[in-house]
């Protein structure tokens, strides 16, 4: 029987090996992603595929949480006699925090998932195999232009998102304060600055990269047939949102370390 | 049996292989294999399931590292030559899986211009479609060019597959298991389609299987595989007509049960 110290320094390795693994593929796209023949049209197709088809769900998504926080926020300002800057709280919960959130984990269930599957199951199908022997480049065709699609699509979801959640908002205090859409606007500017709006957005750069990775490589490195496909789609989504938290959790130290300097 | 194709030139070899080793963890699967592959015959590789003849394929088209030899593929060392220099002769190469490996996503005509388009520069619209069509009567499924895969028979999928990689005239072609979960009319059809690939394209064929129906109908020469090397070297008679060996007595009576 192997004693637990064998076994803690196999699993030890183990991690430092897939570590190493996850490096090399991320170096992998760097690498690749500017090396010629560009698959722009591959791009476009999956910008399509992962960022105007989730434009439903993100709508639908966003205004109702725009109307959640905005009610569920009321009542601590109303204590206060405050319920005028609802508009301003609401637009810097939106704009810093939000909508890349909200709109990088809605991505992270809907993108990642279809990702790892739907290269896992090429992987187990032969059919990452059959590109290769055909010499087009299969990490090229359908990772770079995955990962390439889901970092430029999360920050204009994530702009469209804030605006949906700002109507939703809107809308809720429209009917309640009877506040119009210039004055609700207006404060709305007035709150946010352009640090909130740029970190936002470069946040949204990082999380779109981090889903469309996580989604390739658990795809990519699929094996054990169809059982293999939906680990691959799972532990997609499980890790895309983990990431996700964590980066949320750095950005908001080192923008608030910017903001207070 | 088929008869022996006169087209065979027995002077040049298309693939080389020496000393050819591959292991998996502690498992040797080749154990320095030595084959070659004649200009314009069909040679099949014959072999239990799990003995390697898979990877033997796969290590051809660069698909597998060999762990030691030589594999000389039309001239070139694939083993010891840049990834550029390996994508050329990629495009020699066609590749029918066992599986198909057909694109899901794409229809039928999408899969065989997929290749071409990529390729084969400057191609008009119509050339593109007049390639498409003309290999799709070649494999008799010209009809099923607006299918998707999922709408298509295993014989089917098999066809586009092979299909597939006519598109680029390969010099050579590599079937693996191409009858495999096929109806015996289906498999008839496919030994078939095998044979005129050879007649039509010219091509010169590794054909891996243990069917012995699909070696006996599509090959020139028959190599066998077993305990990772190729003990048996010959025509299908050859081989199984006067052997002693327990191991091939048992794959021909497996195979024709009386």
């Amino acid at each position: 029987m192997k004693s637990g110290s064998v076994v803690i320094s196999k699993r030890i390795d183990k991690f430092f090996l897939k570590l190493n693994d996850i490096y090399l593929f991320v170096l992998r796209f760097f690498k690749e992603a500017f090396l010629p023949p560009y698959e722009f049209r591959e791009v476009v197709n999956q910008c399509y595929e992962l960022g105007v088809r989730s434009l439903p769900l993100i709508s639908v998504t966003g205004f109702i949480i725009g109307i959640v926080f905005t009610n569920q926020s009321r009542p601590s300002l109303a204590e206060f006699g405050a319920t005028s800057w609802l508009p301003a709280l609401m637009a810097v919960a939106i704009i810093r925090a939000l909508a890349p959130l909200v709109t990088a984990l809605i991505a992270s269930g809907r993108v990642a998932s279809k990702i790892g599957a739907e290269i896992g199951s090429m992987k187990v199908s032969e059919q990452i195999d059959a590109m290769e022997v055909s010499a087009i480049k299969p990490f090229r065709f359908l990772v770079v232009t995955r990962v390439l699609a889901t970092t430029l699509m999360i920050p204009a979801l994530t702009i469209y998102t804030a605006f949906v959640s700002l109507l939703g908002s809107f809308i809720n205090i429209n009917q309640r304060e009877e506040t119009s859409i210039i004055t609700f606007f207006e404060q709305v500017f007035e709150a946010i600055t352009y640090l909130d709006v740029f970190s936002s957005i470069i946040k949204a750069f990082f999380f779109g990269f981090t889903i469309g990775i996580v989604g390739c490589y658990k795809g990519y490195t699929s094996s054990n047939g169809t059982q293999g496909v939906g680990k691959a789609a799972n532990t997609s989504v499980v890790i895309a949102m983990f990431l996700i938290f964590v980066e949320e959790l750095l950005a908001m130290q080192i923008i608030n370390a910017i903001r207070f300097q | 049996m088929k008869e022996i194709f006169s087209k065979i030139n027995h002077q040049h070899q298309v693939i080389s292989i020496r000393g050819l080793k591959k292991s998996f963890d502690d498992f040797d699967v080749l154990k320095g294999v030595d084959m070659e592959l004649r200009q314009g015959e069909n040679l099949v590789v014959l072999g239990r399931s799990g003995t390697g003849k898979s990877v033997l394929i796969k290590i051809i088209a660069g698909l597998l590292k060999a762990d030691e030899g030589t594999v000389n593929v039309l001239g070139q060392e694939i083993t010891k030559i840049s990834e550029r220099k390996l994508d050329s002769i990629r495009l020699k190469l066609g590749f029918s899986f066992q599986n198909s490996a057909l694109y899901d996503s794409m229809s039928v005509r999408e899969n065989l211009e997929f290749p071409l388009k990529r390729h084969v520069k400057n191609l008009s619209r119509k050339e593109i479609n007049s390639n498409v069509e003309m290999i799709l009567e070649a494999v008799g499924l010209l009809q099923a060019i607006d299918q998707m895969p999922a709408e298509l028979s295993g014989g089917q999928r098999k066809r586009i597959g092979i299909a597939r990689t006519l598109i680029l005239k390969p010099e050579i072609m590599l079937y693996d298991e191409p009858t495999a979960g096929l109806d015996p009319i289906t498999c008839i059809e496919i030994n078939k389609l095998i044979n005129e690939v050879q007649a039509r394209f010219h091509t010169s064929s590794i054909i891996i299987t243990h069917d012995l129906t699909c070696a006996k109908t599509t090959g020139d020469r028959i190599m066998m595989l077993l305990d990772g090397q190729f003990r048996y070297n010959g025509t299908f008679a050859d081989i199984f007509a006067h052997t002693e060996d327990e191991r091939v007595k048992l794959f021909y009576d497996y195979n024709f049960v009386e």
